[in-house]
């Protein structure tokens, strides 16, 4: 009997990851679409990311930054021309769309209906799905001339898009990212590094969440990327806020704090005042991670959240 | 082998200076090898010479100068042979 009871070997267990989704699912937090990573939201997880985002505003406002609104897509031309996919070739995603004639139709609609593989029956489109908020801004910088004195300062926002299917609900294919993006002299732009260094940890901290700092790397693809990766260790340019979500081994990086030297201002070619190459800094904030870190925390229902925390979000 | 390495330097590293004028010694991050240029050393320099830099070596400082590429290379053409 104890035998049969047990699960079979080849079953693997649920991870932590999966169990939060499940949890998540069964709550109505958040809604399955059939699809890992593509989640629809409730108004109850919308509020939360709401809340935060005008959290981030309170703690950003002194700076005066510019906020631009760009939609999640960005020009191909451009994105070719990002160097996206020599680093990340495995996380973008390309829009196509159907281009052809009637005939072309007819053998789409038959592939269709086969049950068969109808998409190459479709061609690229001049866009590509933006992958980190800050993409679209640096060409649109770089057409408005050399810098002022003082450098620039800009708020964006924008739904991302990385192909990495996952059951852990903190790896979404489709999420939004807000960034402060820092533009001008290495002083200014590391200045501007180390305030969010230390706001971000503040900010993070009034909402009761147990969190550390550390150095971080992006996920380069290849033996290039582990190269790509290991300087950018080396050289201290990337750090993540991370927060326990489903693992204290593996916390998750909600807050990213990343110095890019002179490679989009070289890139882009974007000049300071002087007619230097302009340094570049931005601050990234994962809405979607900070919301699931704040329910895995505090629970699923808001109304019970710690009344500090409820103050903070929600300031009467 | 040093004029070869400063001939891949000229070819890939996208320095603004040239690689004759740098002594064996001089630091190639603070002549101006950029992160994504090194990438790009690295890969012609195993092309170059036939080897395979091991994943421990992908870091700055095997490509800090031309003494220290110098010297990961014959490791690995010696371990090669």
């Amino acid at each position: 009997m104890s035998v049969a009871a047990s699960a079979p070997a080849s079953t693997s267990p649920v991870s932590a990851q999966e169990a939060y989704l499940d949890e998540l699912f069964d709550k109505g937090i958040l809604l399955d679409t059939g699809v890992d990573g593509l989640y629809g939201r409730s108004d109850v997880f919308e509020d939360v990311i709401q809340a935060f985002d005008r959290l981030i505003t309170r703690y950003g406002a002194q700076d005066r930054a510019t906020p631009i609104h760009f939609p999640p897509g960005i020009s191909r031309p451009l994105f070719e021309k990002s160097g996206y996919m020599k680093s990340f070739p495995q996380l973008a995603g390309t829009v196509h769309s159907f281009m052809g004639g009637e005939a072309d139709h007819c053998t789409l609609l038959a592939e269709l209906e086969a049950g068969q593989d109808w998409t190459g029956q479709q061609t690229a489109t001049d866009i590509v799905l933006t992958p980190a908020a800050c993409y679209p801004l640096y060409p649109t910088v770089a057409k408005r001339g050399p810098l002022p004195v003082d450098g620039r300062l800009y708020d964006l926002q924008s739904y991302c898009f990385r192909h990495e299917p996952s059951k852990d609900p903190a790896r979404m294919q489709m999420f939004r990212m807000r960034e402060y993006v820092r533009i001008g002299s290495p002083e200014q732009v590391q200045a501007f590094r180390e305030t969010w260094l230390e706001r971000g940890q503040a900010m993070m901290g009034s909402l009761g969440v147990p969190l550390k700092v550390d150095l971080a790397n992006d996920p380069f693809f290849g033996r290039a990327g582990r190269m790509l990766a290991n300087n950018q260790r080396d050289t201290g340019l990337k750090f993540e806020l991370l927060i326990p979500v489903t693992s204290e081994e593996k916390p998750t990086a909600c807050l990213s704090f990343n110095y890019h030297q002179d490679h989009f201002g070289s890139l882009w070619n974007i000049p300071t005042s002087n007619g230097d190459v302009a340094h570049t800094a931005c601050v990234g904030f994962g809405m979607e991670r900070v919301a699931l870190a704040l329910f895995k925390h505090h629970g699923t229902d808001t109304a019970q959240w710690p009344q500090a925390v409820r103050q903070v979000l929600w300031p009467k | 082998m040093n004029d070869k390495i400063r001939d891949i330097l000229d070819q890939t590293a996208k320095l603004p200076v040239k690689a004759a004028t740098l002594s064996d010694d001089a630091d190639l991050h603070e002549a101006g090898l950029t992160s994504f240029a090194s990438v790009q050393l690295m890969l012609a320099l195993e092309d170059a010479f036939d080897i395979e830099f091991p994943e421990q070596m992908l870091n700055r400082r095997t490509f800090a100068s031309i003494k220290a590429i110098q010297s990961a290379i014959a490791e690995l053409t010696q371990t090669a042979a």
